[in-house]
C-alpha cells in the first residue's frame, strides 16, 4: 500500500520524498477511514451489525443489548455469528470475519483462549483483530459520577496499537529448553497509530499526547515507535507531546492519574496501562472499548474479560457492554439514540442500590437493564412495551 | 592451608589433648580425657569431616558487608544508614567500594577488581543509586553488576507504611522478578528498513531457578501463596514454558499454595484491591512493570526496599530511586529506601532482632511526622531524620 502511494506521488512531485511520503501517505490512508459514503450494511433505513456472543458473560450481556435496542426501537438488526472456542478448526472465526467484512461493524464478547492448546491454535480474538487490520484500540476511561473509587475525576484516553508488537504470535524453540518470542515493531504501523492518536486528540479538543515506551532497554524497537510519534507530533504543533517509560507510567497512574490526557503506546504496554486505568475508574464492568481499522470497527468491553466465574448468575455489570453499544451507534451516526441510552445509563449509575456486585452493590443485571429501559420510556420517544 | 599442614597441626593439637592417632583410618586412642576436651575434639573432628563450609553468619561475630555508596545523594544516605546501624549496635563491618566501570583486558567493560573481590568474599552488598551516563560507551552499571554476579532474582517486598498516607492502605505483597532474560535480553535486529524485531528469550533453566527461589522465599518468610503472572494466551510457547516450570516446582512445595493469573487481570485487581496478592513471580518485563506499580501503591521509589539475589549465595540490596543530582550534597535526601533495603539485608543474614529494631524505629519516626524530609511531606533535614531514628533505636535498648 505504501509502495503504491509513494510510486503515485513520485511523478506528481517529481523528486525523492523518502520519509515524508510515508507520513503523508499514512495520513491520507487513514483519512479514507472517515465514511463520507453511506455505511455498507444500511438498507431501508436499518443497519445490520454482526454480533459475536463469545464466552462467559458475553452471551447474556449481548442479549440485554439486543433487548434494549428492540425496546428503544433502534434501527439496528443483529446478525449473530457463534464462535466456538473449543473447536480447533478456524472455520468459525473465518465466518465471523467474513460477516464483519460484509457488515462493516461488529459488537462482540470475548472468545476464551485455552492456553493449554498447542501454539498453532491462535487466540481467536487476536486473529480477528489482525485479519481485519483493526489497528487502533481506543479506550476512554472516565470516572462515572455515582461510583466510589480511590481517585476521582479521572479522564484519560488510551490508544493502543492493536495488531503487532508482542502479540505477533511468532515463537519458536530453536534449542530444547530455550524459547524465543518475537516482538515486531514497524514504521508504518507506528506512524499510523501515532497519527490516529493525534487526530483523535485534535478532534476531541485534548491538550497533550503522552507516548508510553521502554526505549531505554529496547532501543531499536521502542526507539522506532518513539521516533515515529515524534515525527507525527511535529505535524500537530497545537498539541503538546511528551513521553514516559512504562514502569514510571504505572507508578504515576496509581499516585497521580490526573496528569495524563491522551496516551499512545504499543500493544503489550497498552494491555497493562488500560487494565490499570480500568481498575482506577471502578473495574472491568464500567469501561467500553473500540477497535478501529481503516474499513471496519468492532466494539467490545475495554478489558476483554470472559468472566467465566460470574456467567449466568445475573450479577455481571452490563454497563461496559451497553456503553460499547452506544459507541457503536455513534459510529453508525445514530447519535440521538446513542445519547438517549448513554444518559439513561448514567442516571442509573447514580442510584447506589442498583450497583452490581463488582462496584460494591447488590443489584442484579436485569434490575439495572430494567431501570435503564424505564428511564428511556419516561424521557425518550416512542418505545415498545416492556 | 595445604592438606599436610592441616594434618600435622591437628595431630599436634589432638596430642596435647591426649589423643594419639597412629594413622588416619584407625579410631583415635584416647589416653586421658576429660568430658570437656572430648567435646572439643568431637567438634573439631566434625568440622574436618563435613565438606560444607562453616555458616557465614555467626550470631556473635562481625559480618563484613560491601557498601557501594553510589552517586548523587548516595554518599549522604549511606552515611545515614551507617550511623543508624552504629546506634543499633548491629554486628556489621562496612567495606566501602567504588564501582565505576573500567575497561578490562580484551576490551570488555567490567567493575573494578577490588570491588569484585570484596563482594566475592563478603557475599552481601548494599548499594546506593548509580548514575547511568548517557554517552559513556559502557552499559549501565546496574546491568554490569547483574552480569558479573549473576543476580537472577529481584525481590521487592511492598508493605504499606503506616505514617505515609497513600490511597492504598492494606498492601502487603512481594514481587519476585526474573532478572536475567525475558524481554530484556537486548537482542534486537533491523530486518528491513522500517521493521524492527526484538527477541524475548525464555529458558527452562532460568524459569526453574526463579520459581524455586520464589517458593523458597515463600516458605522461609511464612507466606501463604505464590502467584505466577503470565500472558500465555498470547505468548503460548514462551510464557507457557515459564508456567510449566512454575507448576513443576510447585509440586515440590505442597505447603505453599500456587495460582496462576493473567498479567492484565493482576493489574486490574491490583489497582482495585491489592490485599488479595501475596507473592508474585514473573518474567522480566512484567516484573519490571508490576514491581514499579506496587512501589507506586505504597508511596513511590523513595520508600521501597529492593534486593537482588545471585547464584553462589551473593545478595546485593539496593535503593531503586535515582541519584537526584539536584538535591545532592544539601542534606535534604530521604534515606528510607536504603535503610529499608539494609533491614531486608539484616533479615537475609538472620539478624532479625536488629532488623526489627531498626525498622520499628524508622516507622515510628515516619508515623510521628515531626522530622520528615521534604519528599515525605515535612521540611526537616536528612541529618535530623537520621538523628531521630538513632535516638529511638538507642532508647529501645
Amino acid at each position: 500500500m505504501m509502495a503504491t502511494l509513494t510510486k503515485a506521488f513520485k511523478p506528481i512531485l517529481g523528486r525523492q520524498l523518502g520519509n515524508t511520503a510515508k507520513v503523508f501517505g499514512a495520513a491520507v490512508n487513514s483519512q479514507r477511514g472517515k465514511p463520507t459514503y453511506p455505511p455498507p450494511a444500511k438498507y431501508g433505513g436499518r443497519h445490520t451489525v454482526t454480533l459475536i456472543p463469545g464466552d462467559g458473560i458475553g452471551p447474556e450481556l449481548l442479549n440485554h443489548v439486543r433487548e434494549l435496542f428492540r425496546f428503544s426501537c433502534v434501527p439496528v438488526d443483529f446478525e449473530v455469528v457463534h464462535v466456538n472456542s473449543a473447536s480447533t478448526s478456524e472455520d468459525d472465526i473465518n465466518n465471523a470475519i467474513m460477516a464483519i467484512r460484509r457488515n462493516g461493524v461488529a459488537l462482540k464478547g470475548n472468545v476464551e483462549t485455552n492456553h493449554t492448546m498447542p501454539p498453532n491454535h491462535k487466540s481467536r480474538n487476536n486473529l480477528l483483530r489482525t485479519s481485519l487490520d483493526l489497528y487502533a484500540n481506543m479506550m476512554h476511561c472516565q470516572s462515572l459520577p455515582g461510583v466510589q473509587t480511590r481517585h476521582k475525576n479521572i479522564d484519560i484516553i488510551i490508544i493502543r496499537e492493536n495488531t503487532e508488537g508482542e502479540y505477533s504470535s511468532l515463537e519458536h524453540e530453536s534449542v530444547s529448553g530455550v524459547v524465543e518470542s518475537l516482538k515486531i515493531i514497524t514504521r508504518n504501523n507506528s506512524l499510523r497509530i501515532a497519527d490516529y492518536a493525534f487526530r483523535l486528540a485534535r478532534d476531541k479538543g485534548r491538550r497533550r499526547v503522552t507516548a508510553v515506551h521502554k526505549a531505554n532497554i529496547m532501543k531499536l524497537g521502542d526507539g522506532l515507535f518513539l521516533q515515529c510519534c515524534k515525527e507525527v507530533a511535529s505535524g500537530y504543533p497545537d498539541i503538546e507531546f511528551d513521553s514516559m517509560i512504562v514502569d514510571n507510567t504505572t507508578m504515576q497512574l496509581v499516585s497521580k492519574p490526573h496528569q495524563f490526557d491522551v496516551m499512545v503506546m504499543p500493544n503489550l504496554y497498552g494491555n497493562v496501562v488500560s487494565n490499570v486505568c480500568a481498575g482506577l475508574v471502578g473495574g472491568p464492568g464500567l469501561v467500553p472499548g473500540a477497535n478501529y481499522g481503516r474499513d471496519y470497527a468492532v466494539f467490545e468491553t475495554a478489558t476483554r474479560n470472559t468472566g467465566k466465574s460470574i456467567s449466568n448468575r445475573n450479577i455481571a455489570n452490563p454497563t461496559a457492554m451497553l456503553l460499547a453499544s452506544c459507541l457503536m451507534l455513534d459510529h453508525l451516526k445514530l447519535h440521538d439514540y446513542a445519547n438517549m441510552i448513554r444518559g439513561a445509563i448514567l442516571t442509573t449509575m447514580n442510584e447506589t442500590r442498583l450497583h452490581t456486585v463488582d462496584i460494591g452493590g447488590q443489584g442484579t443485571t436485569s434490575e439495572v437493564v430494567q431501570s435503564i429501559m424505564r428511564i428511556i420510556q419516561s424521557g425518550g420517544p416512542l418505545t415498545t412495551e416492556i | 592451608m595445604a592438606g599436610n599442614a592441616w594434618r600435622s597441626t591437628l595431630l599436634k593439637l589432638l596430642a596435647r589433648c591426649g589423643v594419639r592417632i597412629s594413622d588416619a583410618s584407625s579410631a583415635p586412642e584416647i589416653c586421658e580425657t576429660t568430658p570437656l576436651i572430648l567435646h572439643q575434639v568431637s567438634r573439631v573432628m566434625g568440622a574436618i569431616k563435613t565438606q560444607s563450609p562453616q555458616p557465614r553468619t555467626f550470631s556473635r561475630g562481625i559480618q563484613t558487608v560491601t557498601l557501594i555508596p553510589g552517586d548523587g545523594i548516595g554518599p549522604e544516605i549511606s552515611t545515614a544508614v551507617m550511623k543508624i546501624f552504629e546506634a543499633a549496635k548491629a554486628p556489621i563491618q562496612w567495606e566501602e567500594r567504588n564501582v565505576t566501570a573500567i575497561k578490562g583486558p580484551g576490551g570488555r567493560w567490567m567493575i573494578p577488581p577490588e570491588a569484585k573481590e570484596s563482594m566475592d568474599k563478603s557475599k552481601i552488598g548494599l548499594k546506593g543509586p548509580l548514575k547511568t551516563p548517557i554517552a559513556a560507551g559502557h552499559p549501565s552499571m546496574n546491568l554490569l553488576l547483574r552480569k558479573t554476579f549473576d543476580l537472577y532474582a529481584n525481590v521487592r517486598p511492598c508493605v504499606s507504611i503506616e505514617g505515609y498516607k497513600t490511597p492504598y492502605t492494606d498492601v502487603d505483597l512481594v514481587t519476585i522478578r526474573e532478572n536475567t532474560e525475558g524481554e530484556y535480553s537486548g537482542i534486537e535486529h533491523l530486518i528491513v528498513d522500517g521493521v524492527v524485531q526484538s527477541i524475548k528469550l525464555i529458558t527452562e533453566e532460568a524459569s526453574r531457578r526463579i520459581a524455586e527461589y520464589a517458593f523458597e522465599y515463600a516458605r522461609n518468610n511464612q507466606r501463604a501463596s505464590v502467584t505466577a503472572v503470565h500472558k500465555a494466551n498470547i505468548m503460548r510457547m514462551s510464557d507457557g514454558l515459564f508456567l510449566r516450570k512454575c507448576r513443576e516446582v510447585a509440586e515440590n512445595y505442597k505447603d505453599v499454595k500456587f495460582t496462576e493469573m493473567y498479567l492484565d487481570t493482576v493489574c486490574l485487581n491490583m489497582v482495585q484491591d491489592p490485599s488479595q496478592f501475596d507473592v508474585l513471580v514473573m518474567p522480566n518485563l512484567y516484573g519490571d512493570i508490576l514491581s514499579d506499580l506496587c512501589a507506586g501503591l505504597i508511596g513511590g521509589l523513595g520508600v521501597t526496599p529492593s534486593g537482588n539475589i545471585g547464584a553462589n549465595g551473593v545478595a546485593i540490596f539496593e535503593s531503586v530511586h535515582g541519584t537526584a543530582p539536584d538535591i545532592a550534597g544539601k542534606d535534604l535526601a530521604n534515606p528510607t529506601a536504603l535503610l529499608l533495603s539494609a533491614v531486608m539485608m539484616l533479615r537475609h543474614m538472620g539478624l532479625h532482632g536488629h532488623a526489627n529494631k531498626i525498622e520499628t524505629a524508622c516507622f515510628d519516626t515516619i508515623r510521628e511526622k515531626k522530622v520528615l524530609t521534604k519528599d515525605l511531606g515535612g521540611n526537616s533535614k536528612c541529618s535530623e531524620f537520621t538523628a531521630d531514628i538513632c535516638r529511638r533505636v538507642q532508647d529501645m535498648d
